[in-house]
């Protein structure tokens, strides 16, 4: 089988100048494909990272009833839902795709929260010690909260730095003391994304408040929160999962164990449940829309193989026919025609596996210079890379078959003494 | 007996109509004979060698070949024979110009399944007995048509076959490489190998054992008196060549 390879490599570099013709219409064939499928999978990937956060993998699990988010501010407290604790959060740690959890609490809407005269609006959460740590968030000023922040309910409060925008402009807000529903708080620190990636999305409501110029985020001491605002309110869940892929199980895991053990039953029946905000189905409906369009083109691409495919039966025919006499002579001592009939289907199978390299090559190479000079995302698939070498080998095979069945049946007597 | 053949009749098609072009062949050749065939162009001789040779089957009568009867075999099987039992000497030699000596000679051994190394150590040794040691990794268009043959011969004796078949293998020569591959031929023999080699030139059959005459399909032992042969000639020449492609002979250089 090796052999019969390296032969057939040889008989390809023999004829470089046809070989390399005849595999051109594979190799177009193939760039094409590759150079569609790298931007397929670039717009995909954008659309994913763009929705999700780039190595983020963070789902966040909130109380929802009748499909639309619990909020705290218009409907109080739900009946029948628990308030979750520290032993709650091991638990859900050991779910299966869960790297670590936070719970917090979190109003979208600031009420009655200044600074000397002027009112915030922007999101207020209790956090505990690993909030910081899921959503890769790093202190860039002050501290961060301490184990006595939380367990003697300090009133101290860090601000990210788009709050510290608003409220502060350049001045340096550690220190200040602001109001929250009339209590003094201090702030300790200033927070901030660590990743680099702008803006990190972590659910679709995110990806509509980004769009908006938003005001920025306080966050407390988690103890603190029954100071302020309702002692038993329900908490959300913040899951980072190990792995982008992951998301969707690890959110939809953390919901129905919250669902089952933290919603008495007349509360679910009200419609109150726990829900992951399912962001990689949503990614994949947007994926779907923006492939639809560029599959067609890949069916335009497969017709060049196709007439790649017929040049190569073409240019094996001709070549059964120069090579009458070796047919002969190899079968006169002693080669049957299934060694005639693998040679040639070899020689085929090369000639289109070569033009198939070639082609995944140049589609690559294509993709890299049209996103660089179109600036349009690409990112090389490798099952794609994978499936174009095999089919290009197929290509060879079944188009081969035809001159290789001629040679084969080539009687030795005749295919000698022809001229 | 190595080769016995019994009311050998070959008949092609040709148009509507049906040539024979052995008629009722009688052959009989032993281990380690050396037989010449001589005949005219269009005496059928090349077919006689393609039906010996297993190339081809013949259309009624019996034919052994080393004790096994090939009547009816299929090409795989006719293949197989050749590989092991046969080794061809042509006249154009028939050596695939891209590849070297070694793996021209190592071809019939590719196909009997021979392992890569030993196949290229028997080749050497193949062409060392043709005295070709510095010729090895040549190809065809570095060598002159001696070598060529010689290089053919290797190859026709690398498999160890029982029967080296020659057809005009000094055809495309000049007359002191043609003794030089004549004299390989007689060396062959002497060492055993049991040839049969066609030809038309008296010089080189004389090299052989025996003689065999083939004229219009017919073999014979005797030689035919000077006069018939001429008119055998006259009426050759006079007659339409066969342009059936099993008949014609390939690149005769007989005038």
């Amino acid at each position: 089988m090796l052999e019969s390879i390296s032969q057939a490599l040889q008989g390809v570099f023999s004829h470089k100048m046809r070989s390399f013709l005849t595999m051109l219409g594979i190799i177009i064939g193939i760039a094409s494909i590759i150079t569609i499928i790298s931007g397929i999978k670039g717009t995909n990937e954008q659309i994913k990272a763009n929705l999700i956060g780039a190595g983020n993998n963070v789902v966040t699990v909130q109380l929802y009833q009748n499909d639309m988010p619990y909020e705290m501010m218009y409907s109080g407290n739900p009946a029948g839902v628990k308030p979750l604790d520290a032993a709650q959060r091991d638990e859900l740690r050991k779910l299966g795709g869960v790297e670590d959890v936070t719970f917090y609490h979190s109003r979208s809407y600031a009420d009655q929260v200044y600074y000397q005269n002027t009112a915030f609006n922007g999101n207020i959460y209790g956090i505990d010690d690993s909030y910081f740590s899921v959503n890769d968030y790093q202190i860039k000023q002050g501290r961060g909260f301490t184990q006595a922040d939380q367990a003697n309910m300090r009133k101290v409060v860090i601000l990210d730095e788009r709050a510290v925008q608003t409220l502060f402009g350049s001045k340096n807000p550690i220190g200040e003391v602001v109001e929250l529903m009339q209590e003094p708080f201090v702030i300790v620190g200033v927070a901030a994304r660590t990743s680099n990636f702008e803006p990190v999305i972590n659910s679709v409501d995110d990806y509509y408040s980004y769009a908006q110029t938003d005001a920025g985020s306080f966050f407390l001491p988690d103890s603190t929160w029954p100071i302020v605002y309702r002692f038993d309110e329900p908490q959300s869940v913040a899951v980072r999962a190990s792995s982008t892929d992951d998301m969707t199980d690890a959110g939809k895991a953390v919901a129905d164990y919250l669902n089952e053990n933290q919603i008495a039953q007349q509360a679910a029946k009200d419609g109150v449940s726990y829900r992951s905000n399912d962001l990689l189905k949503r990614a994949q409906q947007l994926q779907e829309l923006s492939s639809s369009t560029n599959n067609q083109l890949i069916w335009i691409a497969a017709i060049s193989l196709l007439v790649g495919g017929i040049g190569v039966m073409n240019i094996m025919l001709v070549s059964v026919t120069e090579r009458t006499h070796e047919i002969g002579l190899r079968k006169a001592v002693g080669a049957k025609r299934r060694r005639i009939l693998s040679q040639f289907l070899t020689e085929a199978a090369v000639l289109t596996g070569i033009g198939g390299i070639l082609g995944v090559l140049g589609g690559i190479g294509m993709s890299k210079l049209i996103s660089k000079f179109m600036d349009t995302p690409s990112a090389i698939s490798v099952p794609a890379i994978a499936a174009a070498t095999v089919f290009s080998v197929l290509i060879g095979l079944v188009f081969g078959l035809v001159p290789a069945i001629k040679a084969s049946k080539l009687n030795p007597i005749e295919a000698l003494r022809r001229e | 007996m190595l080769v016995e053949m019994k009311d050998i009749c070959k008949d092609y098609p040709q148009g509507k109509e049906t040539v024979r072009v052995l008629k009722d062949v009688c052959l009989q050749v032993e281990e380690g004979d050396y037989l010449a065939i001589m005949g005219p162009s269009g005496s059928g001789k090349t077919t006689l060698m393609n039906v010996i040779g297993c190339l081809d089957v013949q259309t009624s009568g019996d034919y052994l070949l080393d004790g096994e009867d090939l009547l009816g075999a299929g090409s795989n099987r006719l293949a197989e024979v050749r590989n092991r039992l046969i080794g061809f000497v042509f006249q154009s030699f028939y050596l695939l110009p891209k590849l070297n000596a070694i793996d021209n000679v190592a071809l019939p051994l590719m196909y009997a399944g021979v392992p890569k190394k030993e196949r290229r150590e028997r080749a050497v040794e193949a062409l060392k007995t043709m005295g070709l040691e510095d010729r090895m990794t040549f190809r065809p268009n570095q060598l002159s048509g001696g070598q060529c043959q010689r290089v053919a011969i290797a190859r026709a004796i690398v498999g160890k076959p029982k029967l080296l078949l020659a057809d005009e293998p000094t055809g495309a020569l000049d007359t002191a490489s043609g003794n030089q591959i004549m004299d390989i031929f007689d060396r062959l023999n002497a060492d055993g190998t049991t040839i049969i080699m066609i030809t038309h030139e008296q010089a080189i059959a004389d090299r052989a054992k025996h003689i065999h005459y083939i004229r219009d399909g017919v073999l014979s032992a005797q030689k035919e008196d000077e006069t018939e042969k001429a008119e055998a000639a006259g009426r050759e020449t006079e007659e339409e060549p066969l342009p059936s492609a099993p008949t014609g002979e390939d690149g005769e250089t007989d005038a």
